[in-house]
């Protein structure tokens, strides 16, 4: 007897076979995911999955997303783990779905499931005349009941759909214009909401005349309970135009914040901190062997995610009970706070999934469901269409959190690295809710915080390292090092609103770590790709390395003409997901500019491999932006960043060549794609600016100024 | 309370009136009083794109152009795709190239490169970075967007 297979813990948690999947009667099938599409193409490749395993066609899937009536509890999609704990659960559920009604089809047939072929859901013994099909068995009943995770999925050299590249289903729709997004839902009686939120973090309502406002054109309702202050007009300019009155009426009391934009790596390191150590390796022996020694420190700023379109909900609230259109990324959270602020039980709070602005963590999309149903209720039995503006979104959203990091090495006579450790300083980066435990009641939810009757704020947390870890992600390298100490200090001490965002700490630690090791192979006169090949064994780190340089065309030693340069960097993200080398090329003249990324990835299996290069290219883009331009501005008082000019993002003219290269494994896991590009893009960027320059720029964003200023 | 005078205008081909105050920005009329979604809330401070249409056949920002600039002119969004046009030809090259993540810049995208196609059959890769430079994509798609655009291009100097 083989070992028992090991469960997929989502399939553990949501074990009802019939919450997977349901055949329909014009012989499709239904196949519920409690993931949600944020424009990472999650919907197709569970599509991919279910058709792969079920032996059904692609087109006769169809899938339905994170609804709290619908489909499995699967918490928060983030920090691509959707293939792999999403796609494993889908694909174990489905294999037994096939398995069960195969073992009917046979009894039914009279020939043993073993011979039995499947085709577009067709059952048939090989002599093709005794046939059914899924749809003729009594599959209601079959699936009634709980998975036993023990049938094994079918072989991966017998897959046909998944691995293919497949055109993502949600793309007609939003190349036609079609409604696809919360912002486009629309419903008979709809009214239209804004929100009115404090100058500042933590400012107090002193006053406002309610009685001047609700006298404004279309006005139906003014809310205000405590600091929470909104607004429900017929039309929506109305709405925006009472909230442009609200904003001039009011006046608050606020507390000043305790650092600025330029301070914050200062307030950072000198703030009392908890420190844990994250990697503690040593090996005297090597350490004796140091003949020199090496320090360096890097600063990362706020970030915003900054979403194209801001956060937005629709609700009602009816007789006790709530319904919320939201692009949240997880919508059974979402349900248990709301039930939480309003003291509802649970089943009376539905949440359904819809698309939104792309999601790169945790923004506001969960705080505008809750203003929306603030609002809704104000007027019980009418739908409220609730958007933030743009402000709203730059000034309320919880950021990515400043961050210092400081590394030091110690290189022996060869230049080999026989000492390396890594300090890092920073927030905790998530206030998600169930990632500290309270014994009160609190909520992550931004309104809550500021009513009447207040729901304590939840408390900064970090992602533990078993799940990748947060302000210490990739903070660890994987070189092949014998000595090797990395401490996280976490800062309690909050002045900006921060939680998760894209790659979280391994942004910032990637960049630092990936930037040191071209300083020392600098100082001892290596090639960068050579000196990264001596510490790496891991090959399949070695293969993507290796990859980039030679699709990027790498020249070992090749000396900067002052005028260009080219830079490597490279890093496994969670140091156990996804492998991926980048080079970058930037040119100094007419002015600094970056000019091609070539990327080698790889993700084990790649269920959709086009969706995987989207994803890269993206997440390369994206990091490119955050690389050459991001950092929210504040002062004492509040967040000066509150639109596309105050906080300026990455626009066509600086974008390059991006050509991204996968190495295709499909006898491995599958490993998400989203994340894995950015602290290799900051590093490879940083590193073919100091070739260019003969200068390291240490400092993120890598602006004009701090170029000149590094030039000196 | 006394209605606006109706403005009146033509989009897609098709004459609409429309009661509400003149300097409501079209953006909000073209979405909820004309049912048109695809055109999309970004900045409302004309810095982003995600809200561009065509008016008279040059891009605009509906979200700072208010009601009473387009009376009686032609605007054109998403929706107003005909078959064979230079825009239904953006939308077959956007799908080829799969040139979307999230998607909501995608239709201000697709008009404002239509713009540039009518006027530019055949730009070259830098004439078409700035003609989009004012169209803002979050997710890092314009890679595949300036592809989808250079084979739209292609096509469209092949018919
Ligand atoms: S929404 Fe019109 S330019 Fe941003
Ligand atoms: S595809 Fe998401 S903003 Fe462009």
């Amino acid at each position: 007897m083989s070992a028992p297979l090991k469960v997929p813990p989502m399939l553990s948690a949501n074990p009802r076979l019939d919450r997977w999947v349901k055949f329909n009667d014009d012989r499709t099938v239904t196949v519920f995911t409690g993931r949600v599409e944020l424009g990472q193409g999650i919907i197709t490749a569970m599509t991919q999955i279910a058709a792969e395993e079920l032996d059904l066609s692609f087109v006769q899937v169809r899938i339905v997303d994170a609804d709290t009536r619908l489909t499995p509890d699967e918490g928060h999609t983030s920090g691509s783990r959707s293939i792999s704990e999403g796609g494993s659960a889908m694909r174990s559920a489905c294999a037994e779905i096939r398995a069960v009604l195969l073992a009917e089809a046979a009894r039914r047939l009279d020939i043993p499931a073993d011979r039995l072929v499947v085709e577009d859901g067709r059952i048939t013994g090989a002599d093709r005349i005794r046939e059914t099909t899924y749809w003729d068995l009594p599959h209601a009943e079959l699936l009634a009941r709980e998975a036993t995770g023990q049938v094994p999925p079918k072989p991966v050299a017998r897959y046909t759909v998944v691995g293919r590249s497949t055109p993502r289903l949600d793309i007609p729709d939003k190349l036609a214009g079609r409604p696809r997004f919360v912002a486009d839902l629309k419903r008979p009686g709809m009214l239209h909401g804004r929100v009115v939120r404090p100058p500042s973090f933590g400012a107090k309502l002193i006053s406002i005349d309610e009685a001047a406002i609700r006298a404004m054109p279309g006005v139906v309702a003014v809310v205000r309970d405590g600091d929470f202050l909104g607004v429900v007009a017929e039309r929506e300019e109305q709405a925006v135009k009472a909230r442009k009155a609200m904003i001039a009426a009011s006046r608050w009391d606020e507390q000043p914040l305790p650092t600025d934009a330029t301070d914050i790596y200062r307030f950072i390191e000198t703030r009392e901190t908890t420190d844990t150590v994250i990697v503690e390796r040593r090996d005297p022996a090597a350490l004796a062997r140091a003949t020199r020694t090496f320090e360096a420190r890097f600063s990362k700023p706020y970030i915003a995610h900054a979403s194209l379109g801001p956060s937005v909900a629709l609700a009602t609230f009816e007789q006790g009970t709530i319904e919320v259109w939201t692009h949240s990324q997880g919508v059974y959270p979402l349900q248990r706070e709301l039930a939480e602020v309003f003291q509802l039980p649970v089943e009376s709070v539905i949440a359904h999934h819809v698309d939104g602005p792309g999601c790169y963590g945790h923004n506001g999309a969960d705080d505008a469901a809750l203003d929306a149903v603030l609002l809704a209720r104000a007027v019980p039995g009418r739908p409220v269409m609730l958007q933030w503006m743009r402000d709203d979104e730059f000034a309320w959203e919880p950021l990515g959190p400043a961050m210092v990091v400081k590394t030091r090495a110690a290189l022996d006579a060869d230049g080999n690295i026989v000492d390396w450790s890594l300090d890092l300083w920073s927030n905790g980066h998530t206030q998600r809710p169930g990632v500290v435990v309270t014994t009160e009641p609190s909520v992550s939810l931004l309104a809550a915080w500021q009513l009447e009757r207040p729901v304590p704020r939840i408390p900064q947390g970090d992602p533990a390292m078993s799940g990748g870890g947060g302000m210490a992600r990739n903070a660890e390298v994987i070189y092949a090092l014998p000595n090797q100490k990395v401490v996280a200090h976490r800062v309690e001490e909050l002045p900006l609103r921060v939680s998760t965002l894209r790659a979280l700490g391994a942004y910032a630690n990637v960049f630092a770590a990936e930037s040191f090791i071209d300083d020392l192979a600098q100082a001892c006169g290596a090639d960068p790709v050579e000196y990264r090949l001596r510490h790496m064994q891991d090959p399949r780190a070695r293969a993507v390395i290796e990859r980039a340089a030679q699709e990027a065309g790498w020249v070992p030693h090749q000396a900067s003409d002052g005028t260009r340069g080219r830079g490597i960097a490279f890093a496994q993200y969670k140091n156990g997901y996804g492998y991926i080398a980048i080079v970058a090329e930037v040119v100094l003249e007419p002015e600094f500019r970056v000019t091609r990324c070539v990327a080698a990835v790889d993700v084990g299996l790649a269920i959709n491999p086009d969706g995987i290069l989207n994803q890269t290219e993206g997440g390369i883009l994206q990091a490119l932006s955050w690389t050459l331009k991001e950092q929210v501005q504040f002062d004492r008082e509040r967040i000066l960043s509150r639109d596309w000019e105050t906080y300026p993002v990455l626009t066509f003219s600086e974008v390059p060549r991006v050509e991204v290269h996968l190495i295709d494994r499909r006898d491995e896991e599958p490993l998400g794609a989203g994340e894995t590009p950015t602290g290799p893009t900051a590093a490879a960027v940083g590193n073919a600016l100091a070739h260019a320059l003969g200068v390291r720029v240490r400092d993120l964003p890598l602006t004009r100024d701090r170029i000149i200023a590094a030039l000196g | 309370m006394s209605l606006p005078e109706p403005t009146r205008f033509t989009v897609n081909g098709v004459e609409h009136s429309v009661a509400a105050e003149p300097d409501t920005p079209l953006l909000y009329v073209l979405r909820n009083d004309l049912d048109l979604k695809a055109a999309k809330f970004g900045c409302g401070l004309g810095q982003c794109g995600a809200c561009t249409v065509l008016l008279d056949g040059h891009a605009v920002n509906a979200c700072d152009t208010p009601l009473w600039a387009v009376s009686g002119k032609q605007v054109t969004t998403l929706e107003g795709a005909q078959a064979g046009s230079t825009l239904a030809r953006l939308q077959q090259a956007f799908l080829d190239e799969q040139a979307v993540q999230c998607g909501y810049c995608i239709s201000g995208m697709l008009m404002s490169a239509t713009a540039l196609l009518e006027r530019t059959p055949d730009p070259t890769l830098d004439e078409i970075k700035a003609a989009m430079d004012r169209n803002l994509c979050r997710c890092g798609t314009q890679a595949r967007i300036l592809r989808a655009i250079q084979r739209a291009a292609r096509c469209g100097a092949a018919t």
